[in-house]
C-alpha cells in the first residue's frame, strides 16, 4: 500500500483547468520527483496536498485512510511539511521564533529555552549549526532553508515537500542538501521533490512523476530512464535538443570597459568592490555566482539605474560612468532586465503599448507630440511575429500573457534596436524548455551578428553553454574570469563560493 | 522653581496621557499591519461619547465603557473594509476622520443644544497613592493624578510583555512581517489583524474620554486637536515599540505642557505661536527619526490567500 495516494485530483480556477485528473502514489522512504516544466500544474498539486487550496474534485489517501485537508493547520496535523520555493520565514524574527510560530502547543506566555534546547538537539542531528537566537534576515539563503526543514520536522512532519529546493543554491549547497535528502528517507521519511532540472532527479530521485499541461504523462522509477533526453522528450512532449548549438567566438573591437568599478547599497555598505572587466564584440561574457552577490548590481549600474561610488565604465571608450539610463540606451544598449514584471514591462499596459516604451517619442511613431497609432500598429505586429510572441491581440494587456510569451516580447523589442551591447539578465528564469531554448539561440544569433553580450545568470549550465567567458562574483567581488573551455562545474562552484586556491 | 517642576511634571504627564494611551493601541495594530489612521476620529467620537454617557448614567466609568464600545464598533467597520474587503487604509481612515468630525458636532448640538451652559458631569478624579504621593517633587506630579493615567503607564510594561513573550505577541508581529508565512504555518491572518485593530479601536476611545472627562469635564467641538495624529507620529518615533511610544509620548505632552506654561507666562510672544509648539515638535521628531526601524515589512498592505 502507497504512503501517500492522491486519487483523480481535479482544480480549476475559474475557467483555467491547472490539474486535470491527477493521480499520484508515493512509496513511504522514497524521494518522489515532480517534474515538468512550469504552469504544468506541479505546484497547484502540491498546493492542494499542504492545504492553501482545496481541489475540485479528487480524493487523497494518507497511509491508506482517506483524508480532507481544508487548511495547513490540518495537513501539518497529518505530519504533511512544505518548503517553499520562496522561503516562508519571517526576516525580523528570530530562528526560534520562526520554528515555534503557530504551532498548536504554544502556552500563552512562550517558552522560548525549552523550544531552542529541542530545536539545536534536532539540528545536531542533521549536522546543521544554527544559532536558534539569530535573526533570519542575517542567514545566508542555503541556512535559510535548512532552516525551513527543520520547521517542518519540528512539527514532526513525516512527508516533506521540497519546492524547487536548488534555485537558490551553490553546488556544494546541493550536495549538503541532497546529503540530508539521502538521511530523512534514511529514516523513513518520504520526500517529495519538485523540480525541472533533469540532472538533479536523475541524482537523487528513486521514482519520477511526469506533468504536463495539468495531466500525468508517465510515473518511472530512476533505474529504468536510461538519460536527460527522454525525460525532457515526455516533460515537452517532443524531442528537444538539449544544447544550443553554436560556432566560436570572433571576438571583435571593445564594447564595453569596467574599471574598479565600486557601489554601495542602501545601508552603505559595498556591494561592488573594484570591479573591472572588459567585453568585445561578438562575445558572449558569463556572469556567475549565487544571487546577491553583486551581479544585478552591476548591470544596473552599467545602465544607470544605480549610483556608481568609485572607478568608471566606458561604451566603445566613451566614458558614461554617470550618464542617466536615457543617455546609456543611445549608445545602442539594450537591456534584458532580471525581473520582468518589475522593470521589463508595464502588466496593465497594452503589448503594444509596452513594445514602443523606449522609441515612443521618436520619429516614426509620433509626430509633434502625437502618437500615429496606425505605424505603431504595424509595428507590433511585425515585432510580435517575427518574436514568435503568441498574443490574441496586440491590444491584449502585457500582465496578460503567458511568462515565455511576456520574455518574449521583451526580448524582441530589445534586439529590435540592433544593440552593440546586449545585457541579459536571468533571460530564461520561471521559463519552460521550449521558450528558453528559443530566447537562448537568438541571444547566440546576436552574437554571431556581432553584438556584446553580457549574460548574467544563476544557472550553470546555461552559463556553460552559451557563454564564450564566464566571470564569476562573490560578496561584490571578481572571483575570477574563465573561459568557457576551461571551466568545470566543479571549479565555478568553488569560485562562487569565494573559495580561492 | 520646585513647585514650578512638579506641576509642569504633572501637567505632561496628564497632556502625555491620551497620547500615550492611543499609541499603545496603535503599536499592536501597527506591528500586526494595520495603519489606523481614522484614530483621529476615533477619539473624538470616544471623548463624546463619554460625556454621554456620564451625563446619563451619572458615572464616569460608564462614561469610558460607553465610548470604548461605540469606538470599537468604528473600528469594526474599519476593519471590515480594510482586512475583509482590503480598501486602502489612508483612504478608509481618513473617511472615518471626516466622517467623525461631523457626526460628533452634530450629535453634541442634538444631546446638548448650543447653549454655551456646561452641564457637570462624573469625570476621573485624582487619587493620590499614599506614602509615594508624598515624595519630594516627583510625587505629587507622578503619584496624584487619575485613575486612567496610572493604567496608561502601567499598559506599557504590559504591552511590551504580550508583544515580546507571549504566544499572540509573536502572531502579531509575524503577520505584520510576512503574513503569507504565517498561513503557511496554520495562523489565521485575518483573525489575528481584526482582533488588533479592536484593540486600537478599545484604546482609541480610551483616550479619548480621558482627553474630554480626565483633563477636562467636558466635550467642545474638534477637541481632540490631533491627538490622534500625534499618537501615530508617537508609534513611529517611538520604533513601534511601546516603551519607545510612551516616551515620545511624553516628548510631545511636554511640548503641549510647555505650551500652557509660556502663555501662562506672559512671554509677548503671540498664543497662536505657543499653541503650535506641539505641533511643531512633533514635526521635528519624525523627520529625525530616519534610522533603522522596527516599521513591518507588510505595513499597510493588504493580505489575501491568491
Amino acid at each position: 500500500m502507497a504512503f501517500l495516494e492522491m486519487k483523480h485530483i481535479n482544480k480549476r480556477f475559474k475557467s483555467v483547468v491547472a490539474n486535470d485528473d491527477v493521480s499520484l502514489s508515493v512509496e513511504k522512504g522514497e524521494v518522489h520527483a515532480l517534474l515538468g516544466e512550469n504552469g504544468a500544474g506541479k505546484s497547484t498539486l502540491m498546493n492542494i496536498l499542504y492545504g492553501m487550496y482545496e481541489q475540485s474534485e479528487g480524493e487523497i489517501y494518507l497511509e491508506g485512510k482517506r483524508v480532507h485537508i481544508k487548511d495547513t493547520k490540518q495537513a501539518i496535523e497529518l505530519g504533511i511539511g512544505m518548503v517553499h520555493q520562496h522561503f516562508m520565514l519571517v526576516p525580523a524574527l528570530t530562528v526560534i521564533e520562526n520554528v515555534i510560530l503557530g504551532l498548536k502547543e504554544n502556552k500563552l506566555v512562550l517558552d522560548l529555552n525549552t523550544a531552542a534546547e529541542r530545536f539545536k538537539e534536532m539540528a545536531e542531528k542533521y549536522n546543521m549549526e544554527i544559532d536558534p537566537w539569530a535573526r533570519v534576515e542575517n542567514l545566508s539563503v542555503g541556512q535559510q532553508q535548512r532552516l525551513e526543514i527543520l520547521k517542518a520536522l519540528f512539527r514532526n512532519a513525516e512527508l516533506l515537500i521540497l519546492d524547487e529546493p536548488t534555485a537558490v543554491l551553490t553546488p556544494q549547497e546541493v550536495v549538503g542538501l541532497f546529503q540530508m535528502v539521502r538521511k530523512l528517507t534514511s529514516e523513513g521519511k518520504t520526500v517529495i521533490f519538485i523540480s525541472h532540472k533533469l540532472a538533479e532527479i536523475m541524482e537523487i530521485c528513486d521514482r519520477c512523476t511526469i506533468l504536463r499541461q495539468g495531466k500525468v504523462v508517465d510515473t518511472l522509477a530512476m533505474k529504468d530512464v536510461k538519460n536527460k533526453e527522454e525525460l525532457a522528450s515526455l516533460m515537452v512532449g517532443k524531442n528537444v535538443e538539449l544544447i544550443t548549438a553554436k560556432k566560436e567566438a570572433e571576438a571583435g573591437e571593445e564594447i564595453l570597459r569596467v574599471e574598479k568599478l565600486c557601489a554601495l547599497n542602501e545601508e552603505k555598505h559595498p556591494v561592488l568592490t573594484d570591479v573591472t572587466f572588459s567585453l568585445h564584440a561578438g562575445e558572449i561574457l558569463g556572469i556567475c555566482g549565487v544571487d546577491g552577490n553583486g551581479q544585478s548590481e552591476l548591470v544596473k549600474c552599467i545602465t544607470g539605474l544605480h549610483k556608481i561610488n568609485g572607478g568608471m565604465y566606458f561604451i566603445k571608450s566613451i566614458d558614461c560612468t554617470h550618464d542617466s539610463p536615457k543617455d546609456i540606451l543611445k549608445h545602442k544598449v539594450a537591456h534584458i532586465p532580471e525581473d520582468r514584471h518589475r522593470m521589463g514591462m508595464i502588466k496593465n499596459m497594452s503589448v503594444e503599448e509596452n513594445l514602443i516604451l523606449m522609441c515612443y517619442d521618436h520619429e516614426p511613431f509620433s509626430q509633434k507630440g502625437l502618437l500615429r497609432w496606425k505605424c505603431i500598429d504595424d509595428h507590433c505586429e511585425i515585432l510580435c511575429k517575427t518574436y514568435n510572441v503568441k498574443t490574441p491581440s496586440i491590444k491584449e494587456m502585457a500582465g496578460n500573457l503567458s511568462g515565455g510569451n511576456q520574455q518574449k516580447f521583451v526580448v524582441g523589442r530589445e534586439l529590435d534596436r540592433e544593440p552593440d551591447l546586449l545585457i541579459a539578465v536571468h533571460p530564461s528564469r520561471g521559463l519552460d524548455i521550449g521558450a528558453t531554448k528559443y530566447i537562448q539561440s537568438r541571444i547566440v544569433e546576436e552574437r554571431d551578428k556581432g553584438t556584446a553580450v553580457l549574460l548574467v545568470s544563476t544557472e550553470l549550465d546555461e552559463l556553460l553553454e552559451l557563454s564564450d567567458r564566464i566571470l564569476v562574483m562573490y560578496g561584490g567581488r571578481v572571483m575570477g574570469i574563465v573561459d568557457q573551455k576551461e571551466a568545470t562545474r566543479e571549479y565555478l562552484g568553488k569560485l562562487m563560493a569565494g573559495i580561492v586556491e | 522653581m520646585i513647585d514650578g517642576i512638579t506641576s509642569f511634571l504633572a501637567s505632561d504627564i496628564r497632556t502625555a496621557t491620551p497620547i500615550l494611551i492611543a499609541a499603545l493601541g496603535l503599536v499592536f495594530s501597527e506591528r500586526a499591519g494595520i495603519v489606523n489612521i481614522g484614530t483621529e476620529g476615533l477619539m473624538l467620537i470616544g471623548a463624546l461619547m463619554g460625556v454621554i454617557g456620564s451625563l446619563y448614567s451619572g458615572s464616569v466609568l460608564v462614561g469610558a465603557i460607553t465610548a470604548i464600545l461605540v469606538t470599537m464598533f468604528f473600528s469594526l467597520v474599519f476593519a471590515f473594509f480594510t482586512i475583509t474587503v482590503r480598501a486602502d487604509q489612508t483612504v478608509v481612515g481618513t473617511a472615518i476622520n471626516i466622517f467623525a468630525s461631523g457626526l460628533t458636532i452634530t450629535l453634541n448640538r442634538v444631546v446638548f443644544g448650543v447653549s454655551t451652559s456646561v452641564p457637570t458631569i462624573d469625570v476621573f478624579d485624582r487619587v493620590a497613592i499614599p506614602v509615594l504621593s508624598k515624595i519630594p517633587v516627583i510625587g505629587e506630579a507622578f503619584f496624584n493624578q487619575s485613575i486612567p493615567v496610572y493604567l496608561a503607564f502601567l499598559a506599557v510594561p504590559a504591552g511590551w510583555f504580550v508583544l515580546q513573550k507571549t504566544n499572540i505577541g509573536l502572531k502579531l508581529r509575524a503577520v505584520g512581517e510576512h503574513p503569507k508565512a504565517c498561513d503557511t504555518v496554520g495562523i489565521n491572518v485575518l483573525k489575528i489583524r481584526y482582533q488588533a485593530v479592536l484593540f486600537s479601536g478599545l484604546m482609541a476611545g480610551m483616550a479619548g474620554a480621558f482627553v474630554s472627562m480626565g483633563q477636562l469635564s467636558f466635550f467642545t467641538e474638534g477637541m481632540v486637536a490631533g491627538r490622534g495624529f500625534m499618537a501615530l507620529a508617537a508609534v513611529v518615533f517611538g520604533n513601534y515599540t511601546p516603551v519607545g511610544a510612551m516616551l515620545a509620548a511624553l516628548v510631545f505632552g511636554a511640548g503641549e505642557a510647555l505650551q500652557y506654561r509660556l502663555q501662562a507666562a506672559n512671554t509677548g510672544i503671540p498664543y497662536q505661536f505657543l499653541v503650535m509648539l506641539p505641533y511643531l515638535i512633533t514635526v521635528i521628531a519624525i523627520c529625525m527619526m530616519t534610522r533603522r526601524s522596527n516599521k513591518p515589512a507588510a505595513s499597510a498592505v493588504p493580505y489575501s490567500k491568491e
